[in-house]
């Protein structure tokens, strides 16, 4: 497609490079330099989409993030939705098409790398206009470490869009002499594609660098494609620009209407005429440079209309001087066209009121409305914003710790100014960091402005065309309009913060760049108040949209968090393991032969470890080392039972609870010397645990002289479970008698394999006879491997994470967070013989002589055998009884209890489960019932312990 | 993300800290000494203080130690920390 609104010279772009890319099915062509929009300009096309409600055409109506119009879903080389044509940079081969609205997300997965860099410095400078590159250059000519960083794909800002000198040479030459003078400070870091998009406290601040996007598929792929800036400044600067904002008119949405600023930057900064004959619409003096300028590169200004009674002197003049037409006292009511604007109504206007329109033939209409300071980063640190009246604009109202504000963000609008405000600001940080100014930095020098005649505040146009505001577009993107206000406000809304939800405003894609003001104007308006009154809604980051990709970085996958394996991991995996996440851990679940299911894979397990031998690796159990003159005496005070009367070589099982008496963790306590104890904990416990001991010696107990440290990953733990177990390790390890009496239960030997030291213990966490094995990862695999060659005369079988579930609930011991919920105490669960009745006090002691903690209707630990010896019931049920005539009771039904955990069980030959059940120990012998798929499945209360409770199995 | 000062360590980001709840409500002397309603006190009841708190607070992922400090609730700052052993700085 021909570029016939390209200009013949002039522009940022590169026009000796030709690029191809395709939009809406069409081929395009553009340069280096260009974005989707101009490249779109240059072709003649403003329409790119249509609206998300309404579906009506929507075209490019500003040059950067502010558009609301031009929203696209580039396709080609990676589908990415809800991109703005403004400010997708172009490049070879890209493929994109516009959208009415809303995106779709990809369906492939993003193969692009992202990643974060944290980055600390004295001053942040965001944005490098003319305000920033000023006090970036004095902060870093002072020897500040600076970072500066801008979102354009160029430094300069407003500089690109326009024709202003600084120092006596063009300001984009000032631009690049400021930029490798940056380049020279090894203390400065320069980003440009890089959008400050969040501040927060203490000086941090969030930065998104897109290093690759503008390469298309040429981007090297060993690359982040984007990267997030987590910055810490002592001090931030933010010289962030403005914003200029529409007038609200009928039919303002109409693609060809655009902000006359934006034409002034397709022109200048891309080579691009927006159209052949153009109105411009103004309230303020900054569209004459539009009019002025378009009119020199040859687009036909049919009127300048003015909404002030008079145009300022020397504007008028020029334009009288160009031949250009200006209206004052007048104001545009509406738009004619249907997919591009062909007409634009100019109406006289005065004290408000609007007079009979008129049609001007135009293609192109351009609008100012004034310029809103971009307060969105000063006003998500708490900054609070001001109504300038002389502005007709919100600017920061005061001061705030740590970041300032310079240059047109500040409400300067004019060059000189913004170069002057630039070094004031940045003096005064570094005045404030203790840093002196540099004796070389001087001031960059603009010609004095024209002093501005006053802007007229108009929020919108008087609505001639009957439509009662149902066609003036606040938010273009939300289709919603004046009408819409209207409604909220009739509604009986005040609040600028209820208007904005109503009316949904401001919570699009742009969120609200040209809306959010408008609509604080309009709604005061309607309200008859000052709009400094209705304020304006929260500033809140993303200041720009930002992938979740580029937040989560490398953090995705299985590095979204660390994933642990224990030292048999490359083991379990040839072994055909399936594994399951315990907490970070990755623990086999079940070792399934060819044709196995689950269940069948568990039940072969269960039985070999109840008739045979089975092995577990136990290595993710947590384990702290205790030492200390006082270990004993920490121990003593954390678990309810007695610790310290423990002998060296001995163990024993303890429970700890809170100091409200309820369970948080149990396990085993070896002693391995007078001073020092062996803490095993949960798996899911190892960390809260070694906490909760470090609490309690530093807060409460720090004369006592003990230190606690997690040996977790310092041994691994294979327990060798089954009547077989003793032959398996006395075959192993043959200098250690084996003999019940030699090595009695919960007692612990050291011994060695080939030299490697191992330490057995007579642990059973199914019942069965079983030896656990302790040794050093290193020699995990051959340890392993050594208790499998012993016991293959046994049929040794490893066994997972289920199979010791189901051997363990069916001796009914709990596991501390699957039958415990933090309300359940060691009498609760059956175990108060685990409490000691001797201690004078430990953690938790004294609550459990509070009353409610003798209640007889406490939830207490039971057996559940389903009467149909089928069903496995879902843990989780609820279980409810039977009134006497054999009805539920009426509804709500009491719930008793709920399900705990619940296997089949090799050993029974039926299904169990373990619950909570109210009031469980005096219900033994009785039938409740658990609803499952809509049944009432009747159950048999049983005690917790379903296999051996005579515990004639431990000792083989 | 707040800067948080660990006395030991210095400011580090908030996410390495833990929060402890309400500072200087020790552990009973003699807990059997005491009502249900005491008990309960101790166990269960802590200020929401609007303003100034003294709080403990342990910086979890780094030298893990303890401290206490006085925050503002409303705007989240610190205004001071102190060690454990230390009492409750007095402040204006
Ligand atoms: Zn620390």
């Amino acid at each position: 497609m021909s570029t016939p609104f390209r200009t013949p010279a002039g522009g940022r772009i590169d026009r000796a490079t030709t690029l191809q890319f395709t939009f809406d099915g069409l081929g395009f062509t553009g340069h280096p330099g260009d974005t989707l929009a101009s490249a779109l300009l240059a072709a003649g096309r403003h329409q790119v989409a249509t609206s998300i409600k309404l579906g009506r055409p929507r075209g490019i109506a500003a040059a950067w993030a502010e558009d609301p119009g031009g929203l696209v879903q580039v396709e080609e080389p990676f589908p990415e939705p809800m991109l703005l044509a403004s400010t997708v940079e172009l490049f070879d081969g890209l493929v994109a098409h516009g959208l009415p609205g809303q995106g779709r997300l990809a369906d492939v997965p993003d193969s692009a790398r992202y990643d974060a860099v944290h980055h600390h410095v004295d001053v942040l400078v965001v944005g490098a206009g003319p305000a920033g590159l000023t006090a970036a250059l004095t902060a870093a000519r002072a020897g500040a470490r600076v970072a500066l960083v801008d979102e354009q794909s160029e430094a300069g800002g407003s500089l690109l869009s326009g024709t202003d000198r600084i120092d006596g040479v063009p300001a984009l030459e000032w631009v690049s002499n400021a930029v490798a003078e940056l380049a020279r400070h090894p203390e400065v870091l320069h980003l440009q594609r890089t959008t400050a998009f969040g501040v927060y406290d203490d000086g941090f601040a969030l930065a998104l660098e897109r290093r690759t996007d503008h390469l298309g598929a040429a981007a090297p792929k060993e690359v982040s494609r984007q990267r997030v800036w987590r910055l810490r400044a002592r001090s931030i600067v933010t010289a962030t620009g403005a914003h200029e904002r529409p007038v609200v008119f009928a039919d303002n949405d109409r693609p060809g209407t655009m902000l006359a600023g934006a034409a002034r930057t397709f022109l200048h900064r891309y080579g691009v005429l927006p159209g052949r004959e153009a109105v411009v619409f103004t309230t303020n003096d900054s569209a004459y440079d539009a009019a002025l300028d378009l009119h020199r590169a040859g687009v036909r200004v049919q009127a300048v209309v003015e909404a002030r009674p008079e145009a300022p002197p020397h504007r008028r003049e020029e334009c009288e001087r160009a031949g250009i037409r200006v209206l004052p006292g007048a104001v545009v009511t509406g738009t004619q066209g249907v997919e591009r604007v062909t007409h634009a109504l100019v109406a006289p206007f005065s004290d408000g009121q609007v007079g009979t329109s008129s049609a001007v033939a135009c293609d192109v209409l351009l609008v100012s409305g004034g310029w809103n300071p971009a307060v969105h980063l000063f006003s998500q640190a708490r900054g609070r914003l001001r109504y300038d009246e002389g502005l007709g604009a919100f600017v920061p109202g005061e001061e705030v710790d740590g970041l300032s504000v310079a240059g047109s963000a500040a409400g300067v609008l004019d060059l000189a100014g913004c170069l002057a405000d630039g070094q004031r600001v940045a003096r005064e940080t570094l005045s404030a960091l203790a840093i002196d100014p540099a004796a070389d930095d001087r001031l960059p020098s603009a010609p004095e402005p024209v002093a501005p005649t006053a802007p007229l505040v108009l929020w919108r146009v008087p609505d001639t065309s009957g439509a009662e505001g149902a066609t003036q577009f606040v938010d273009l993107q939300r289709d919603a309009t004046v009408a819409d206000i209207a409604r909220a406000v009739g509604a009986g809304l005040r609040s600028i913060e209820h208007v904005k939800r109503y009316t949904t405003i401001g919570t699009a894609h742009d969120q609200g760049k040209t809306s959010g003001v408008l609509t604080s104007g309009i709604t005061a308006e309607l309200l008859g108040v000052p709009v400094r009154d209705t304020g304006t809604t929260t500033f809140r980051p993303p200041y720009t949209p930002v992938a979740f990709a580029a937040l989560a970085g490398r953090d995705r996958g299985s590095l979204f968090d660390p994933e642990r394996v224990t030292a048999l991991h490359q083991w379990h995996v040839a072994a055909g393991a399936v594994f399951e996440d315990v907490g970070q851990w990755k623990r086999p679940r079940y070792y399934p032969e060819p044709g196995e299911d689950m269940e069948a894979a568990v039940l072969r397990e269960c039985a070999a470890a109840r008739t045979g031998v089975g092995i577990l690796d136990g290595s993710t159990l947590g384990k702290i080392d205790v030492q200390g003159p006082d270990a004993a005496v920490l121990l003593d005070r954390l678990y309810t039972n007695l610790i310290s009367s423990l002998k060296v070589g001995s163990v024993r099982y303890g429970v700890m609870c809170g100091v409200d008496g309820m369970v948080i963790d149990d396990g085993t306590v070896l002693r391995l010397a007078e001073d020092r104890f062996l803490v095993l904990t949960t798996t899911g416990g190892a960390a809260k645990i070694l906490d909760w001991m470090e609490e309690w010696v530093q807060t409460e107990w720090p004369d006592l002289r003990v230190h606690c440290t997690s040996v977790t990953e310092q041994w691994v733990t294979f327990p060798v479970v089954g009547p077989r177990s003793r032959d398996v390790v006395g075959a192993l390890f043959p200098d250690v008698n084996v003999s019940n009496e030699a090595f009695p239960f919960m007692t612990w030997r050291d011994t060695s394999l080939e030299g490697v030291p191992v330490r057995l213990a007579r642990i059973s966490f199914s019942g069965e006879l079983a030896f656990e094995v302790y040794v050093s990862p290193w020699y995990a695999v051959a340890v392993w491997q050594r208790l499998l060659e012993a016991g293959r005369p046994y049929g040794i079988t490893p066994y997972g994470t289920e199979t010791m579930h189901v051997l363990r609930a069916e001796k009914g011991y709990p596991i501390i967070g699957q039958d415990t919920d933090g309300t359940v105490t060691p009498h609760d669960l059956g175990m108060a013989w685990a409490v000691s009745k001797k201690k004078p006090d430990f953690v938790g002691k004294r609550s459990f002589a509070r009353q409610a903690n003798q209640d007889p209707r406490r939830k207490q630990l039971v057996g559940l055998l389903p009467v149909d010896r089928q069903t496995v019931l879902p843990e989780g049920s609820q279980i409810v009884e039977f009134l006497a005539d054999g009805e539920l009771p009426p509804p709500p039904v009491p719930m008793l209890g709920h399900v705990t955990s619940s296997y089949r069980s090799a050993e029974l030959a039926r299904p169990f489960a373990l619950a909570l059940v109210k009031g469980g120990r005096e219900r033994i012998g009785d039938t409740v019932h658990v609803p499952v798929n809509g049944t009432l499945v009747p159950v048999e209360v049983t005690g917790s312990v379903l296999v051996d409770p005579e515990g004639a199995r431990r000792d083989g | 993300m707040q800067l948080i000062p660990c006395p030991w360590c210095g400011p580090r980001e908030e996410a390495e800290f833990h929060y402890g709840g309400q500072a200087h409500v020790p552990y009973p002397d003699d807990p059997a000494a005491l009502s249900d309603e005491e008990w309960a006190h101790y166990v269960f009841f802590r200020d929401n203080t609007k303003g100034r708190f003294a709080e403990r607070w342990n910086h979890n992922a780094g030298c893990r130690r303890w401290f206490n400090a006085v925050r503002d609730t409303t705007t989240y700052r610190f205004e001071s920390v102190y060690r454990l052993d230390h009492p409750k700085p007095v402040t204006p």
